[in-house]
Order: C-alpha cells, then sequence, then structure tokens
C-alpha cells in the first residue's frame, strides 16, 4: 500500500510540474486531471474511498470538464502560446514562487514535526464523513452552501442580463418572436405558392 | 411523455408485421414491363434492323453513353455501321427510348448485368440486337416511313395515302 | 502465492464485455431490423452472426488515419479513455453474489466517477480534430454529459438512501423482499434517461447528430479508433443496463435459474429497450435537451430525493 501511495504521489507531483509548464492550453488542463486522479488513488490509499470518489467525480469530472470547455470555446492559439513564455520571466514568477516557498517551508516543518501522520489501515466510511459533515462542520457546510447560492445567483443574473438585452433590442420575447418569424416565412412561402398558381 | 411511450410501443408491436425486404438472390423482385432496364435494339416484324441511325438518342443521352455510325444499305435505307453503349456511364433515363422516332431503342426489365471488368460494360450492336420486335410487335417503320426507297414507291406502305399532286387543280 | 481468483474473475469480465459489446453490433441491427420490417444483417454465417466478426476484420484492416491538422496526442488518448473508463467501470459490478473483481464500499460513486471521466474522450476528440463539426460535436457533449450527470446522481441517491450503503452488493441483498423499482419508481425513470444521454444514444446523440454535424466528434476518426468509439458506445449501454438491473431489479436475485442467469436476462432486456428508443424516438433539439435536463429533471431528482428522504426519516 505505502508502495501504491508513493508511486501516485510521485506521479501527482510530475504532472503538476508538466502542467505549470505546458504552453498548449489543453495538454496543461490534461496533466491537471492526471494529477487528480494521482491524488484520489492517494486519497483512497489513505482510508478515505469517499473523498477518492468526489475527487473524482466533482474536480476530473466537472469541473476540469468545464475547464477544457470553455478552454476549447476560445480557441486559443499560437498568439497565446507566444505571451505564455512571458509567465517565464522571474518577474512574473518571483511573487507567487516566494509565496509558494513559505507553504512548502509550512508543509516541510509539519511533516518533520509529525511521524506517522500516514495511517492507511482504518477505513473512513461515507456514513462517518456525513456525520461529520452534519455534526462538528455544520456550520462550515452551510457556509459553503452559502456561498454556491451565491455564486449560482450571479451566474444567474449574468446570463439572464444577457437575454433582456437581446430581447430589448428585438423589443419582444425571444421565442415569441422567433415564432412570430416563422409564422412570416410561412405565409411568405404560401403567397409565393399562390402567385405561382 | 405519453406519446413518446406510444409510438415505443407502436414500434415494439412492428416486431410482428410481415416484413417486406424481398431476399434478392433467391427471390426475385416483380418488375413492371416498363421498367427502365438494360436498354436493347428492336428488329420489325420482318426481322430487318428497326434503327435508321437518326442519332437522336445519341444527342439525347445526357450521360453521352450512345455512339453510332450512320451508313446506308443497297436500297437506300440507313442502318448503323456500328452502335455502342457503355452501360458503366449509362443511367437508364430512358430518353433514349422516348427519342427514338422508329422504336428501335428500348429499355427492358431487365438489370443484373454486373461483370467483374469494365470494359465488359461496354456493349456493341450484337450485345444490343434482340432477335423480336419488343414492346411493339407490329410496328414497321419502313412500311409506314413515306420514303421511297429501293423496292418500295411513295405512298404506296400501308395506311398511306398517294402523295398529292401540287400541279393538279382539283382538289 | 498470488491468489489467481481475482485475476480469472477480471479475465472472465473482460472476455464477457467485448464479446457482448461486438456481438451488439449484430443484435442492435437485427433488432433494429425486426421493428423496421427488415431483416437485417443475414448473410454472413448463421443469422448472420459472422457480420460481427466480418465487420471487425474491416475495421482492423482500414487505414488508420490521423489528420496531419489534428492534435496527435490528444487525438490518440480520447478513443482509448472512452473504451478505459467504460472497462474500469464494470470492476464493481457484480455478476452474481461474489462474482465482483473489486466490491467497493464506494461502488455507485466509482460509477459515477468513471462515467463522468468519459466526458474526456469525446472532449477531446472533439478538439483535437481541429474540425469545426468535430468541436460543435464536443462541446454538446460536454454540456449534455454535464448537466445530466448531475441528477444521474441524484436520482441514484434514492436507492442509496434506502438501502444505507453505496455498495452495489448490499443494495442488491437490500431488494430480497422488494425490487427498488417500486419505491423509486420516479428515481428509476430518471436515471434511465440520464443512462441514456450518458451513453450518448439516441435520442440523445445530439453530439454526433449525423444529420446536422456529419459524426459529431468523431468525424475525423477511421480504422480502429472509430472502432473504440463504436465498441465503448456499446459497452456504456452494456454498463448502464447493468446499472439499471443492479440499482432497481434486484440484480442477480430471482428464483429458480441461477444467478448470474437472471443477471444476463435483466440486462438483456434493458439493452433491447435502448435499441428499441433508437429505432422509436426522435431527437430533441439541443437547447430542449439542456433546458429539459435542468429544469425538469434536476427538480424531479431533488424531489424525490427529499420525499424518499423523509420517509426513511419517517421509518417507514
Amino acid at each position: 500500500m505505502a508502495f501504491i501511495f508513493y508511486a501516485s504521489s510521485i506521479v501527482a507531483v510530475v504532472a503538476t510540474l508538466l502542467t505549470i509548464t505546458r504552453r498548449n492550453a489543453i495538454h496543461a488542463l490534461l496533466y491537471l486531471v492526471v494529477s487528480l486522479l494521482a491524488i484520489a488513488i492517494d486519497f483512497y490509499v489513505m482510508g478515505a474511498p469517499f473523498v477518492a470518489a468526489l475527487e473524482l467525480i466533482i474536480y476530473a469530472g466537472a469541473i476540469m470538464v468545464l475547464f477544457v470547455f470553455v478552454v476549447m470555446m476560445l480557441n486559443i492559439g499560437e498568439h497565446a502560446a507566444e505571451t505564455e513564455l512571458d509567465v517565464f520571466r522571474p518577474r512574473a514568477w518571483l511573487g507567487p514562487g516566494l509565496l509558494a516557498a513559505v507553504l512548502l517551508a509550512e508543509v516541510a516543518r509539519l511533516v518533520s514535526l509529525q511521524s506517522g501522520a500516514y495511517t492507511g489501515s482504518t477505513e473512513i466510511s461515507s456514513k462517518q464523513v456525513a456525520v461529520a459533515l452534519f455534526g462538528p462542520y455544520v456550520i462550515g457546510v452551510e457556509l459553503a452552501s452559502l456561498l454556491l447560492t451565491a455564486g449560482l445567483v450571479g451566474a444567474y443574473h449574468l446570463g439572464r442580463r444577457a437575454v433582456s438585452r437581446e430581447e430589448e433590442i428585438r423589443g419582444v420575447d425571444t421565442d415569441e418572436s422567433r415564432a412570430v418569424s416563422r409564422g412570416a416565412a410561412v405565409s411568405a412561402g404560401a403567397g409565393r405558392s399562390s402567385h405561382a398558381a | 411523455m405519453w406519446s413518446l411511450l406510444r409510438s415505443m410501443w407502436g414500434v415494439f408491436l412492428h416486431a410482428f408485421h410481415r416484413r417486406v425486404t424481398i431476399q434478392y438472390p433467391e427471390e426475385k423482385a416483380i418488375l413492371p414491363p416498363r421498367y427502365r432496364g438494360r436498354i436493347v435494339l428492336s428488329r420489325d416484324p420482318d426481322g430487318g434492323e428497326r434503327c435508321v441511325a437518326c442519332n437522336l438518342c445519341a444527342v439525347v443521352c445526357p450521360t453521352a453513353c450512345i455512339s453510332l455510325q450512320a451508313t446506308e444499305d443497297e436500297h437506300g435505307r440507313r442502318y448503323p455501321e456500328f452502335f455502342r453503349i457503355n452501360f458503366s456511364r449509362c443511367i437508364f433515363c430512358g430518353y433514349c427510348e422516348e427519342a427514338c422516332p422508329t422504336y428501335a431503342i428500348q429499355l427492358t426489365p431487365d438489370f443484373e448485368m454486373g461483370e467483374y471488368r469494365r470494359q465488359n460494360l461496354v456493349y456493341e450492336k450484337d450485345d444490343l440486337m434482340i432477335a423480336g420486335p419488343g414492346k411493339y410487335p407490329d410496328y414497321n417503320f419502313w412500311r409506314v416511313a413515306g420514303v421511297a426507297i429501293g423496292d418500295k414507291g411513295k405512298g404506296v406502305a400501308e395506311r398511306e395515302a398517294p402523295p398529292t399532286d401540287v400541279h393538279s387543280l382539283m382538289p | 502465492m498470488i491468489n489467481l481468483y481475482p485475476l480469472l474473475i477480471i479475465a472472465a469480465v473482460l472476455f464477457v464485455v467485448l464479446n457482448l459489446a461486438g456481438g451488439l453490433i449484430w443484435v442492435e441491427r437485427r433488432l433494429l431490423a425486426l421493428w423496421q420490417d427488415r431483416y437485417g444483417p443475414n448473410r454472413v454465417g448463421p443469422f448472420g452472426l459472422g457480420q460481427v466478426v466480418a465487420d471487425s476484420v474491416k475495421l482492423f484492416t482500414k487505414e488508420d488515419w490521423i489528420p496531419p491538422f489534428a492534435d496527435k496526442a490528444a487525438f490518440v488518448l480520447a478513443p482509448a479513455v472512452v473504451v478505459a473508463t467504460s472497462l474500469l467501470a464494470f470492476a464493481v459490478i457484480p455478476f452474481a453474489a461474489g462474482f465482483v473483481v473489486a466490491d467497493l464500499s464506494i461502488g455507485i460513486l466509482f460509477l459515477l466517477a468513471m462515467s463522468s471521466l468519459g466526458v474526456y474522450s469525446v472532449v477531446l476528440a472533439g478538439w483535437s480534430s481541429n474540425n469545426k463539426y468535430a468541436l460543435l460535436g464536443g462541446l454538446r457533449a460536454a454540456a449534455q454529459m454535464l448537466s445530466y450527470e448531475v441528477f444521474m446522481g441524484l436520482s441514484l441517491m434514492g436507492v442509496v438512501v434506502l438501502a444505507g450503503s453505496f455498495r452495489i452488493t448490499d443494495i442488491v441483498n437490500a431488494q430480497r423482499h422488494m425490487w427498488y423499482v417500486i419505491p423509486q419508481f420516479a428515481g428509476f425513470v430518471l436515471f434511465f434517461i440520464a443512462g441514456v444521454a450518458e451513453t450518448r444514444r439516441l435520442p440523445f446523440d445530439l453530439a454526433e447528430a449525423e444529420s446536422e454535424l456529419i459524426a459529431g466528434f468523431h468525424s475525423e476518426y477511421s480504422g480502429m479508433k472509430f472502432g473504440m468509439f463504436f465498441v465503448g458506445e456499446y459497452i456504456g449501454v452494456i454498463l448502464i443496463s447493468a446499472m439499471l438491473t443492479l440499482l432497481y431489479f434486484g440484480g442477480w436475485l430471482g428464483p429458480v435459474l441461477p444467478a448470474p442467469v437472471w443477471f444476463g436476462i435483466k440486462t438483456l432486456f434493458f439493452i433491447c429497450v435502448f435499441i428499441l428508443l433508437r429505432g422509436a424516438l426522435p431527437r430533441p433539439r439541443f437547447d430542449q435537451l439542456m433546458s429539459w435536463g435542468w429544469k425538469v429533471l434536476l427538480p424531479l431528482a431533488l424531489v424525490n430525493l427529499l420525499i424518499t428522504g423523509a420517509f426513511v426519516l419517517a421509518g417507514v
């Protein structure tokens, strides 16, 4: 089990490195997916199958697909790959690099403090996770759901505004106008055929 | 939702319907007599060629798959020296049959003309010519043509009146 | 000494599933023909069964062309993903009591995860082909599968709440007295619709929609890469049918006949329903599909979950 853990950890680290160095956005995202899959295996090996499954379904299966979706829609070409090169100048990566180094130091310190943090023996069932989430951590869950609701409302608002603007331009409800224009086309066709007759 | 279920049920019931497929090589389809299949050249009831090599079929053919060369026999009757149809080009539209003034060229209800070599699809006059009169058993062009040729004067053939004498004053 | 039993099961599952997927090509063509008053392939071998062999020989010997304008790595990866994810999902499908590769405690979640990873195959195929129609197909597939995945998971949760476990074996065993299709009929209907959409089968095949998008996301694929998409689709059909059987129709439980036979009969029945759907229903418009998914089916799934939860809480 420990071997699988370390193997998939190495895969995760390598895939993440490749994610931030690839210039093709889709390839980078695919490496990120690989990294997420590897982390899911890590979770599973550490005895958290529920988290592993959620990692697969939500991160790899839904969020990353949306990322790929957006990148596909934007049609990022050669030009974007050239601007990507700017990122590799020291001015661009110095600040984030320093912050990441601080985080790395913290992680290293924590790992050195806690020996034997790796526990692969006990499996945490989904029921235990649920009890924990809706017991001691219920406030956190509710806050997260509030945040998600806010996001949902925001997305709805943005989408809604686009539709209403379209309606303003056309002066009518889009569906109705579509029906009207279709009716006009039909009657125009009828007029032509009566002419022909 | 209901209509979806109903259409699914309706399609399912088709499992118990008779199948409309004709198992072709074992079971032949019934073709109507005027089916536009393989092209033939017919003969008149006397056994002579009907084709007068007028080239109308070659002209009307949309794919230009008919080629022929006209010539005359000792009576002054025109006939094709060669008559060639390239069936790898032919689309069986039947225009040639409609254009033919002598019912010589006819389409038959036969479509089984598969070949392994393309060259075999070019039919010569010998391949096209049949022994009988085809769809018009009594028709003989030279008997109703109204032209003088060899052994037959003008206006002496079947259903022909003698030609009007335009110099006479009588009606 | 390595325990050979799991390996044997893996080999058996792969053998059965792959052969069935190949055979389904023939089954589908014959059944569609039956419902359209035709015969279908009946020339090669007995009942035309040799058609499967002929088709696969054709697919294997065809030129396997990668377009020069395609993104090669992703283009090759895409068909592998579809087959890999659908075959992996069979790891948690029990064919009978104990006859399962890995009886995970998160079986249903694993199935959902694999079906959501399957989206990548379509999206990548659509993007890497560098073809407008393929891209449109990929976009449609991504949007459709993401939307339908949401209530696919939610519609299953009713069963999970009743059985009290994500483990598929537990769920089947909990159906000894009553199949879950009776208390969870709404969930069954919702899951069935979502399942058809997840496999991108007609009437939800907007990702390939041959009358609008040539062949959608796999327009540029030829030879065995196309064959992989083809087989992947059939494996998906078998997978969804097996899930329907296990979660709603008592899996391998049944009188007289041995357990795998019952499982096979029920699964085959659902496969035939899939084919009947293809023969009977027209394809919806894309915006209709999306608004149906989000505005009708998702609320229904939530309501179903709510009612089920209320009943379980009340202890009925």
